[in-house]
């Protein structure tokens, strides 16, 4: 299931790119600036401040839930029936050729720029597999590079699988602390980092990411303990992205019904971002980028 | 590299060109109008028309400013325009609206109303032109001009829209004079039975040619007193060089970077002060035509990098000198601007297909990002060849968010000068001017002769040729919109009134191209005009090589995003009937929210890279397309479309009510090609990706505005992402997109505090203007395009 195809994308590998996003996540990071797709199911947006309050939705709906009762199910009736667009169904089932088909309508920018397709989600990896794996075989043979986005809380054998039609794996590292990864993600790190440590045995490449969370892991202890972690395991990379946090996807939670939990993160100072880089420099890593 | 940044003498003099406010001078209208009294039916018009520019350039007040290195003003100092009575003859209401309206202003003297009252509107009252067009148009002209069908560029300015070649830096006037006596000499009064208007042309060029240069010569005599008054050295000395400049050019060539700059200089004024031409003049692929001088002086040692970019710079302060001429009614709604449209081409390929950027495009780019100025508009012209450096400068200065420079695609310009019937030579040459305009410089008149509201053709196809704004019946009898049972009926319907309006533009447009070709002979832009002294023929009526006229149009977004939703949801889907959508538009969708909302946010809509929606665009532009290209203008060339807005498409919006894609009454149709405000939610591939569908090299221009929050073209990825888009777009054969990236909060809030924001730009169609000076309702459109966050 995907909640948005996002075009246009220059963060999220070379080139320009099409990002798609997969429903979905096994982790519940307390800063996740994507919450509509935790959540493996269709989901209802509702845009309070766009209502009317004229009822129509709750006239169509049929499990007397038009206000996020457990009983919704997301069927959508009441988007169309809404005149003032504060409805939206988050979450939709796209055919292989369909998606393919969006993806390769901006092929002439793969092309110029070295660009392609970053599969992203939630957690792309904990998709259905079959559908996963056709859909990568697809864009190999239309000559698209692929890149995945993921934070590698996944059996191995899954990206064992994608790793012939990979061009770049994009790999979060959140926290190295075992308890304070559960703490903040809601799960532990180990099967993560092991991970890592195979995927770069088997020659991928690797392009790391950090997010740093202002209030978490923003300081200099946390890029010491990444850089041991790496240079321990002659993990092989070929960029580093320290990306820091923001919080503009806090508006979101409130849209299908949540609650936010980072509330206390805050963005780090652009010098304090620049200070961490330095440190990584210092400490023998290369390929240290801010974004 | 030199020290970065103007230096404080181009500071004190931009300051100075920025803070003075635009005045009326009517020195012009004085001596032109004592020509006209002395002369008019004692020597032929063409000559008239020279003897006019000599008698001003040999009494007008000449200025050169404290530290100013090019030197001479249109009107008696910088921002002083004058009046061209002859064509636009301004009434004593006309005199206080230009005094009082608190945009586009210009100060009137209490005397100069007197003067006009007294001495202009008695002797050019009745007899301008603008009188005599309008006396001209038919019955049904003129209602669909009250209507807002299209608009007419001729009816206060005259025609020009053209821009100097490489000869203007090869050839001193001495040298035309000697190709005009060989004409004159060469005519054949015994079998050519235009012998005399030849001659007539000629001789009238041949004054137009002592004109220019007694300016520069009272300039060099002005100069050298100025010196001899001096007591700074430097300076001294700077005027002493002015005094030789001007005694060199535009007599004989230019021998050095600092003569071509003032030569050009000369000429604009020329061409500008003769008549007030549509986009003044433009000195063309100033890079390529100045590299020699630059490469030459640099190692004669007499310049270095910095003081060439002072000239450069001392010569964008005189173009922002230089208000447009003032205009009035529908003419300022068209063109609301103090911006004259000079645009200066850099980068491209050389004429024998090599990259063109040199050591001089760059101090251009430098210029242009130190500058910040309304005028001259810069661009770049983009080609295959152009190195990565050079694009990225370009986008570096860009994503300030100014909206300069724009990019223009090299390629897609030669392809359509070769489509339009120009040789690959004078493609090569050519570029771009006005908004988006190609053309061959040096070698072609390309006219616009106004815009074209096609959006509102469909309102008047709906209601059966009725128009609300006028409350008069303009359009063909076809029926109303609910007698059309298929598309397809409508469609066809709305493409005959396109037809039959477009025929009564054409018509409009043949006789006002007679009557400029007749009663408003241009000698001067003649001789620098290549073929117009070998034919004997003047610039408006068809002396030069190529002669293009183009009609712009303007709404294909909202025209698109109209019938697709009337397709989606009347036709296909059923979900409304085409009464209920009639009765939704004049009612302004008040209490039709159920309609509004399946027009506005489930009907495709162009921008999106949606087939849907982008088949329609197709074929609309196609068939104005085949409506106009090709159809022959009076001076030996054809029409053809080009698809920008200027700020017409505010204006043509206010005269629209609402419209089947949602947009309410009296707001702006989308402008240039871009897709209308909000409807492109894909991001800038897909609104690229949808604009490529158009056939832009059939066309003589199209313009694409693309708005980004500064954010997203952030850092090296997001200078990269840029680069990439205009390589793509370009690569698709796009002809032009520019750049604002400016967030919608600081929009808002100059509108609010418009004295904090005097120095805030943005792009408004095919030029820069300051944020406020534009009219709310541009504000607000600018604020409400489509900002690009993803």
């Amino acid at each position: 299931m995907i909640t948005d195809i996002q075009k246009f994308s220059i963060h999220d590998g070379k080139g320009t790119r099409t990002t798609v996003f997969f429903k979905g996540c096994p982790l519940r990071c307390k800063w996740c600036h994507n919450p509509e797709t935790q959540n493996y199911k269709r989901q209802l947006y509702f845009y309070k401040d766009r209502c009317r309050g004229c009822n129509s939705c709750q006239e169509v709906c049929k499990h007397q839930a038009a206000f996020f009762t457990q009983k919704c199910v997301a069927c959508g009736e009441c988007v169309t029936a809404c005149n003032y667009s504060a409805r939206k169904i988050c979450g939709r089932d796209i055919g292989i050729d369909e998606l393919v088909s969006e993806i390769m309508k901006d092929e002439p920018f793969y092309e110029a720029s070295g660009g392609g397709v970053t599969l992203s989600g939630g957690e792309v990896l904990s998709t259905d597999m079959d559908y996963l794996l056709k859909l990568m075989q697809e864009l190999y043979k239309n000559g698209i590079s692929v890149n995945i986005d993921t934070c590698g809380y996944v059996p191995f054998d899954r990206i064992e699988k994608v790793i012939p039609y990979t061009d770049t794996f994009l790999y979060d590292i959140k926290l190295t602390d075992s308890e304070e990864h559960i703490r903040y993600t809601g799960t532990d790190n180990k099967l993560i980092i092991e991970n890592l440590i195979k995927l770069s045995k088997l020659n991928a490449n690797i392009w790391i990411r950090l997010p740093i969370i202002g209030g978490a892991n923003d300081n200099e202890g946390h890029v010491n303990s990444v850089a041991e972690l790496l240079k321990g395991n002659e993990i092989s990379y070929s960029r580093i992205s320290l990306l820091p946090y923001h919080n503009t996807g806090s508006s979101k939670y409130e849209l299908i019904g949540y609650k936010y939990p980072g509330n206390d993160f805050y963005t780090p100072k652009e010098e304090d971002m620049e200070l961490l880089k330095d440190r990584m420099t210092e400490l023998g890593l290369v390929n240290v980028y801010i974004g | 590299m030199g020290e970065r940044g103007m230096n404080e003498r181009v500071r004190k003099l931009r300051k100075q060109s920025v803070e003075a406010g635009a005045i009326i001078d009517m020195e012009r209208a004085k001596l032109i109008t004592e020509t006209y009294k002395k002369m008019y039916g004692k020597v032929s018009t063409p000559e008239l028309r020279a003897l006019c520019l000599k008698n001003y350039f040999s009494g007008k007040t000449l200025y050169i400013g404290e530290g100013e290195l090019i030197v001479g003003e249109k009107g008696s100092q910088p921002l002083a325009a004058p009046t061209f009575p002859e064509l636009c003859c301004h009434s004593i209401a006309d005199l206080n609206l230009l005094n009082e309206r608190e945009l586009i202003n210009f100060c009137v003297k209490e005397k100069d109303f007197e003067f006009q009252e007294n001495e202009i509107i008695p002797y050019w009252g009745k007899r301008c032109i603008r009188n005599k067009i309008l006396s001209h148009m038919t019955k049904e002209w003129k209602e669909c001009y009250e209507a807002g069908i299209f608009t007419e560029f001729m009816e206060q300015r005259g025609p020009g829209h053209t821009v100097g070649s490489g000869n203007l830096y090869k050839k001193g006037f001495l040298d035309y004079k000697e190709e005009i006596k060989h004409e004159l000499e060469k005519l054949d009064y015994i079998n050519d039975k235009d012998a005399l208007d030849k001659e007539a042309e000629l001789k009238a060029m041949d004054i137009a040619c002592d004109a220019i240069m007694i300016l520069a010569k009272r300039y060099s005599e002005y100069a050298r007193e100025l010196a001899l008054k001096e007591t700074n050295p430097e300076r001294k000395e700077e005027l002493l060089c002015i005094a030789n400049n001007c005694e060199e050019v535009p007599a004989r060539p230019p021998k050095t970077y600092w003569q071509a700059i003032q030569m050009y200089w000369f000429i604009h004024l020329g061409v500008t002060s003769e008549i007030n031409p549509w986009d003044a003049f433009s000195p063309g692929r100033l890079d390529q035509h100045l590299i020699g001088f630059y490469r030459h002086d640099i190692k004669e040692g007499i310049l270095d990098e910095n003081k060439a970019k002072e000239l450069l710079e001392c010569f964008w302060i005189k173009f922002n000198n230089q208000p447009s001429p003032p205009k009035v009614g529908t003419t300022l709604k068209e063109s609301s601007t103090y911006t004259d449209f000079v645009n200066i081409n850099t980068g491209g390929i050389t004429p024998d297909g090599k990259d063109g950027v040199n050591e001089v495009s760059y101090l251009i780019l430098d210029v242009m990002d130190e500058m910040k100025l309304l005028q001259p508009s810069s661009n770049v012209q983009i080609s295959k060849k152009t190195p990565l450096r050079f694009l990225k400068r370009a986008c570096e200065i860009s994503r300030k968010g100014w909206g300069q420079p724009a990019f223009y695609n090299t390629e897609a310009i030669i392809q359509e000068l070769l489509n339009a019937g120009k040789s690959i030579n004078d493609a090569r040459l050519g570029g771009t001017s006005g908004c988006v305009e190609t053309g061959a410089f040096g070698n072609e008149s390309y006219i616009l002769t106004g815009y074209f509201n096609i959006p509102k053709i469909l309102e008047i196809t709906l209601f059966n040729g009725y128009d609300h704004y006028t409350g008069k019946q303009i359009g063909l009898s076809l029926g109303y919109g609910y007698d059309f049972d298929t598309y397809e009926e409508l469609f066809d319907a709305f493409c005959k009134q396109i037809d039959y309006f477009l025929d009564i533009k054409i018509r409009g447009n043949q006789v006002i191209e007679k009557i400029y070709s007749e009663d408003m002979p241009v000698p001067f832009l003649s001789v620098i005009t290549n073929d117009c002294i070998k034919k004997g023929k003047d610039y408006n009526a068809g002396g030069a090589r190529y002669n293009t006229s183009y009609i712009q149009g303007v709404g294909i977004g909202t025209i698109t995003d109209c019938l697709a939703a009337i397709k989606c949801n009347v036709y296909d889907n059923r979900k409304f009937s085409m009464k209920e959508l009639m009765n939704a538009l004049e009612q302004d969708y008040e209490g039709c929210d159920y309609i509004h909302n399946l027009v506005c946010n489930h009907s495709p809509k162009y921008g999106n890279d949606d087939d849907r929606a982008d088949d329609i665009m197709r074929a609309v532009f196609e068939h104005y397309m085949n409506a106009v290209n090709g159809r022959k203008n009076i001076k030996g060339g054809t029409y053809r479309i080009n698809m920008l807005p200027t700020t017409c498409h505010v204006y043509f919006g206010e005269v629209m009510i609402a419209s089947a894609n949602g947009r309410h009454a009296h707001k702006p149709v989308s402008e240039g090609i871009s897709p209308d405000k909000g409807a492109d939610t894909n991001g800038p591939t897909a609104v690229v990706k949808s604009c490529s569908k158009m056939d832009h090299l059939s066309t003589g221009g199209t313009l694409l505005n693309q708005k980004f929050t500064p954010g997203v073209v952030a850092g090296e990825e997001g200078l990269m992402g840029m680069a990439n888009l205009i390589r793509t777009y370009f690569n698709m054969d796009g002809h032009h997109i520019q750049f604002n990236v400016i967030d919608r909060k600081t929009l808002i809030d100059a509108q609010n505090h418009p004295e904090e924001y005097k120095d805030l730009i943005v792009r408004v169609a095919g030029y820069s203007d300051h944020f406020r000076n534009l009219s709310k309702s541009l504000q607000d459109e600018i604020i409400e395009r489509t900002e690009q966050t993803l």
